[in-house]
């Protein structure tokens, strides 16, 4: 089967929109991307595997994981996605955030993101639509003029793929 | 001879490396000490981004200090790539866990 996928970046307003087709009824890609037992097999990027620490998918609620290295090339390294808001079976938007082990997040101003994935189901195929939101220009700027890679370099392994295109989104 | 940038950057060591010097430039000992790995590596990793052009380095007394050396178009495209290459391979396993789950129900 064919499935699409589609990539797109606006740089003005520092927005990734990503359209992906699942061989899967709704129920199931919906469980997918919001039960932990599942994502938790899928969501790592090599070399890392996701860990689900805390798990709370209710608006309000959390969801705490370990990025977590097989080949020990980089420190282990926990991210946050806060649930917003939850329309069951239809879309739910995430705040992201690097955080500590225990879920204290990690110079949110600079680094977070707003995600929102939305479900549509068709004949024998899920749509899921991706659009993440960056931090702005100037907290950026902040975040590179501060200099605060001098003072926590953990920051600089920390999602380092999302803070990359952070800085990459806002140019 | 002239490496490819991506293959460069696909190891997360030398994308590590390449968030470091993105904000100042480091000696290899500064570099060296935020990872687990050895000061030989770390010299393996700073030649193939050197190679790439990823990184320029410069001499200041006896010290060597390498910097990221790269065009805001190129950087963009790199990153860009970079993720969206995460995102692919991510859907992929996806696409493998719903295909194992979809058959357990049969």
């Amino acid at each position: 089967m064919n499935l699409l996928f589609d990539f797109t970046v606006d740089k003005d307003t520092a927005t990734i929109h990503v359209t992906r087709e699942f061989a899967a009824d709704l129920d199931l890609v919906w469980d997918a991307f919001t039960k932990s037992e599942i994502l938790d097999q899928w969501m790592g990027p090599k070399p890392w595997r996701v860990q689900t620490k805390e798990m709370d998918f209710r608006e309000g609620g959390r969801w705490l994981f370990a990025m977590i290295s097989d080949e020990n090339v980089a420190p282990t390294r926990f991210s946050l996605a806060e649930f917003v808001e939850i329309k069951p079976k239809s879309s739910f938007t995430t705040k992201n955030s690097f955080a500590d082990e225990n879920g204290n997040p990690i110079n949110t101003s600079f680094t977070y993101s707003i995600t929102t994935n939305s479900f549509k189901a068709g004949a024998d195929k899920t749509t899921v639509t991706i659009v993440k939101k960056m931090a702005s220009l100037s907290q950026l700027e902040q975040f590179i003029e501060g200099g605060y890679f001098k003072e926590g370099t953990a920051m600089g392994f920390r999602n380092l793929d999302e803070f990359l295109l952070t800085l990459v989104a806002n140019k | 001879m002239r490496r490819d940038i991506f293959q460069a950057i696909a190891d997360p060591t030398r994308r590590a490396i390449l968030v470091l010097v993105a904000v100042q430039a480091m000696t290899p000992n500064a570099i060296a000490e935020h990872f687990d790995i050895t000061r030989q590596s770390i010299s393996k990793h700073l030649r193939i981004l050197s190679e790439c052009e990823l990184l320029a380095h410069k001499q200041e007394g006896r010290e060597i200090f390498y910097e990221l050396k790269i065009d805001k178009m190129k950087e963009i495209d790199v990153w860009l790539d970079q993720f969206r290459k995460v995102m692919e391979e991510r859907f992929q396993q996806l696409d493998q866990v719903l295909f194992t789950i979809k058959n357990k129900k049969k």
